[in-house]
């Protein structure tokens, strides 16, 4: 009986449920916005670092909502470490791509010798190919810090 | 109590001299804002008349950190992907 007391003061079943179902609609409209400052970067206030967070911060919501395993179905470990490696390679792979073109490291503006369309619409298309990788990055990491830090690197858990 | 060892002392005399030093140095940065200064006179009017022209990215902070210091910022993402990578290295031991 005592425990079952200690269980319900710790998981209030009445706060888990507004919690959850508050969390449950509220995802979505996060990470839309997570998506929407990563993409539109060029015009407002924004980019890879702060989409990233919010993006990641929105995984972080389903972890503290309900439980590391919640957050771990929707965002799986394996795809997690491959993210953050993604987006580095992304943007190193960029760069490269533009010093291969003639250019020097990080010159989108060199990637119209192979496909001419003007440098300045490359140059915009560079900086963007560059935010998506730093909001792969920086999604995947702040997770992986949270699910290491909340569960001292269990992954039981949680909070 | 615990001894304090003379490294220590040495580490603590060391810092103070080299944060003593900077502090001196930042006396010759010019003031803040000053439209004068080289950065002010040479670099922001260069960015603020091309920047949009040549990079087609209104948001000039965005063309200056993606372009301009794409560098910088790729050391940056690097920078976050290793604490990623360290934390995960160190604490990540998962009961499977």
């Amino acid at each position: 009986m005592k425990r079952l007391q200690e269980h319900f003061e710790v998981h209030d079943p009445n706060l888990n449920l507004i919690i959850q179902t508050s969390i449950r609609i509220l995802v979505p409209f996060v990470q839309l916005f997570g998506l929407y400052v990563i993409v539109h970067g060029h015009y407002s206030p924004g980019g890879g670092f702060q989409g990233g967070v919010i993006l990641g911060a929105s995984f972080i919501l389903m972890g503290v909502g309900y439980d590391l395993k919640k957050s771990m179905e929707l965002f799986p470990e394996a795809w997690n470490i491959a993210m953050a490696n993604l987006g580095t390679t992304i943007f190193v792979g960029t760069g490269l791509v533009c010093a291969a073109a003639g250019g020097l490291f990080l010159d989108y503006g060199a990637l119209s010798n192979w496909i001419g369309i003007e440098p300045a619409a490359w140059r915009s298309l560079g900086i963007f190919a560059v935010e998506a990788g730093v909001g792969f990055t920086v999604t995947s990491v702040m997770l992986s810090l949270f699910w290491d830090l909340s569960s001292r690197g269990e992954l039981d858990g949680g909070l | 109590m615990n001894k304090r060892s003379p490294l220590k002392i040495l580490a603590l005399c060391s810092t103070l001299i080299t944060g003593a030093l900077l502090l001196y140095g930042t006396k010759d940065f010019p003031a803040w804002g000053d439209p004068n200064s080289p950065a002010s006179a040479h670099l922001s009017p260069h960015i603020i008349e091309n920047a949009a022209k040549t990079t087609n990215a209104p948001n000039l902070v965005t063309a200056v950190l993606g372009d301009y210091r794409g560098y910088d910022t790729m050391f940056e993402t690097v920078v976050i992907f290793c604490a990623g990578i360290a934390v995960t290295a160190i604490l990540r031991r998962p009961r499977s």
